[in-house]
């Protein structure tokens, strides 16, 4: 194969011609038919008449009170699902920073074994790894046996079925997305900064608090996101480690979908999620001040 | 006047709004959706299919999970001796894990006379009811299966949704009750024991299907299942409500009660007759409750646009010969709807022989009692009051 030399075009002529823009056709593309689409169908959806049904078919009222009707009813749905999804996202703040904070700093030429053994759970699929909490946790299991004998539970009490199970799950299922975002921006904050800051007297926790954290911000707040947006639409935790007062707004979306087939309903509290969650990370990440994080 | 050249070249604002532009137009494609749904219920007329069972010696066949003998037992499985006896291979797939999953899984290609790539499946009766009256289901020739008409129980053979047995025929039948580790707790007897017995609080199950658990709901509230009013429903839901919110009921279920049985998170249940046996030991019993119980079955269909309705026809008249029949209930321990099946069964399973879980006499299975059929607003409104208690 002969060598062409490749056309010369430097980044200047490339921007004045606006090639570049043509790069983002197929991922507007994609976002068109798999996001817009089915947004402005769900939108539609949301407004028919909840007084059709599947079997007779709906129709197109602009029904808007089925907004209205569904916050009031799944109020304390919503309510519990932002709760679960923040206390979820805090532990796994707590627990994910020291874990990235080690892994990037101390860990020498464990690092890649390490971020690997953080990977390791996604091997297995979603629904073994919460079923298999169910197992750990079940009424005449090791773990509930345990704290019943050092009477940290009640005689009487349980873990699986309860919130804790619920939490525990989330956290664990999530415990990654939190952990991999830190890890990648302490992993590039200069060491020589921390050891500047040491240099000018200040104490080493001085010199985490003033740069090490203000470093790790980008990551703290993209790892928050990750866990807390699909954090509050899971319902498979709430499914498989809970009960029905546990059960999360996924459950309820799930349950209108596909077993009630009560499709404005359903369209409703979708878009509501989405709205809320979408309302919440705007107000969140103003206040975090990302202007860094790309 | 713009320079000519620069209509070529591609600007961001150019780009951004040509992108909009068909941005908008492709998104007004999810406009369809503004004019609402049409109903589900389909003319059969226009959704026939010719049969190829002459030509194609197969069929696809969906049922519940643990419902036929293993499949894979060389020479002892009665689906293999259908296969040797008629030539015809079976794609036999359990995913019918409850009848609201599997309807929703069929429901857009039945209401849109597409085929669901099934020649068969078994559902329960209010959903086989539902399913025939939107015409999703063909009729079946009953001169390809004598079996039928001469064996299956007088009981089974006119249900009010299918009279004749023109669309459907049950696979099994069995009784909805209680079923309690007798090695953890004391015999739980009645339906009001399992809502209200101090020693069982949260260690209780019920089915999620609304149905299964609404009749014995009902019961308590001293309404007739079969015949009651919205004010009876309402407050049959309220006492559930109230067992939900004291902790009593741990939470709802499908056929996965089996485990949280099994690993001891439960102790007592609202459960299928024939799954105790599954559970292995003697500690597992179960029992009718005080109340009553309930009888149902599995009916097997040939949906709209199978191609095999004559091979299905083969294989539904195979199992009901009274042997073939044993065999299967030797197995799966549900209530078998043929006749003479329990003189076959000594050389199957002799302890099954007089079982009344799988051979109940027919005076029995009358005392059992059914769900008032719904229309479907009424089936709608009931679900979400029942759903709005699963779901807290």
């Amino acid at each position: 194969m002969s060598q062409r030399p490749a056309p010369v075009v430097d980044g200047e002529t490339a921007r004045r011609r606006g090639y570049g823009w043509l790069l983002l056709v197929p991922g507007m593309l994609w976002l068109v038919v798999f996001f817009l689409i089915p947004t402005v169908q769900l939108f539609f959806t949301s407004l028919y008449d909840p007084s059709g049904s599947y079997e007779l078919g709906y129709a197109m009222t602009w029904h808007f009170q089925n907004y209205p009707d569904a916050v009031r009813d799944n109020f304390d749905l919503f309510v519990r699902s932002f709760l679960y999804a923040g206390i979820t996202t805090f532990v796994c703040l707590l627990l994910a920073y020291p874990l990235a904070y080690a892994i990037a700093f101390k860990s020498g030429r464990w690092k890649n074994f390490l971020l690997v053994l953080v990977i390791a759970p996604f091997f297995t699929s979603f629904l073994l790894r919460t079923l298999s909490w169910s197992a750990i946790l079940s009424d005449q299991g090791v773990v509930t046996s345990l704290l019943k004998s050092v009477a940290i539970l009640p005689e009487d009490g349980r873990l699986l079925a309860t919130p804790v199970a619920v939490i525990a799950g989330l956290i664990y299922n999530f415990l990654p997305f939190m952990t991999l975002p830190l890890y990648a921006s302490l992993d590039k904050v200069d060491p020589r900064l921390i050891e500047a800051a040491g240099d000018l007297y200040s104490s080493p926790f001085t010199g985490f608090r003033k740069v090490t954290v203000p470093l790790s911000m980008p990551g703290v707040v993209s790892g928050t996101l990750l866990t807390f947006i699909p954090a509050c639409g899971d319902y498979i935790n709430a499914e498989l480690l809970g009960t029905t007062r546990q059960y999360m707004i996924g459950n309820r979306i799930q349950a209108a979908f596909l077993r009630e087939r009560d499709y404005p309903v359903a369209a409703t509290l979708s878009l509501l999620l989405m709205l809320v969650v979408v309302a919440m990370v705007v107000v969140y990440v103003r206040r975090a001040g990302t202007e860094k994080l790309v | 006047m713009p320079d000519p050249r620069e209509r070529r070249h591609l600007s961001r604002r150019g780009f951004v709004q040509g992108a909009s532009l068909s941005a908008f137009a492709l998104g007004g494609s999810g406009l369809l959706s503004a004019c609402g749904t049409s109903g589900a219920k389909v003319d059969q007329d226009e959704c026939r299919s010719t049969d190829k069972s002459d030509s194609e010696q197969q069929l696809a066949f969906s049922n519940w999970p643990l419902y036929i003998d293993p499949i894979k037992a060389k020479n002892t499985s009665t689906l293999e001796a259908f296969e040797q006896e008629t030539g015809i291979t079976v794609d036999y797939t359990a995913d019918v894990n409850d009848n609201d999953g599997f309807y929703a899984k069929v429901a857009p290609q039945l209401s849109e006379c597409k085929s669901t790539g099934r020649d068969a499946f078994a559902l329960t009766d209010w959903m086989a009811a539902r399913m025939i009256d939107l015409g999703w289901i063909q009729e079946l020739d009953h001169d390809n299966m004598p079996n039928v008409d001469a064996n299956l129980l007088d009981w089974f053979k006119t249900p009010a949704w299918d009279p004749d047995r023109k669309y459907s025929v049950p696979w099994q039948a069995g009784m909805t009750g209680i079923c309690y580790n007798s090695k953890l707790v004391d015999p739980v007897e009645s339906f009001e024991d399992l809502l209200t017995r101090p020693d069982l609080k949260g260690k209780v199950t019920v089915l999620s299907e609304m149905r299964d658990t609404m009749i014995f709901m009902l019961l308590l509230q001293g309404a007739d299942p079969e015949d009651f009013t919205s004010q009876e429903y309402s407050a049959a839901i309220g006492e559930l409500k109230s067992a939900v919110d004291s902790g009593q009921i741990r939470r709802f279920t499908g056929n996965d009660y089996i485990d949280d049985l099994k690993s001891g998170n439960v102790v007592a249940c609202e459960s299928w007759s024939g799954d105790v046996s599954q559970l292995g030991g003697d500690n597992f019993k179960w029992v009718k409750p005080s109340e009553g119980f309930a009888v149902w079955a599995d009916n097997m269909m040939v949906p709209n646009l199978a191609t095999h309705k004559a091979n299905v026809e083969k294989l539904i008249d195979f199992y009901y010969q009274p042997k073939v029949a044993a065999q299967l209930a030797a197995w799966n321990y549900y209530v078998c709807p043929v006749r003479d099946a329990a003189d076959h069964m000594a050389e199957f399973d002799k302890s099954a022989v007089d079982n009344p879980l799988i051979f109940p006499d027919e005076q029995e299975l009358d005392a059992g009692i059914d769900f008032m059929p719904l229309d479907s607003g009424q089936d709608k409104e009931y679900q979400q009051q029942f759903n709005e208690v699963q779901s807290g």
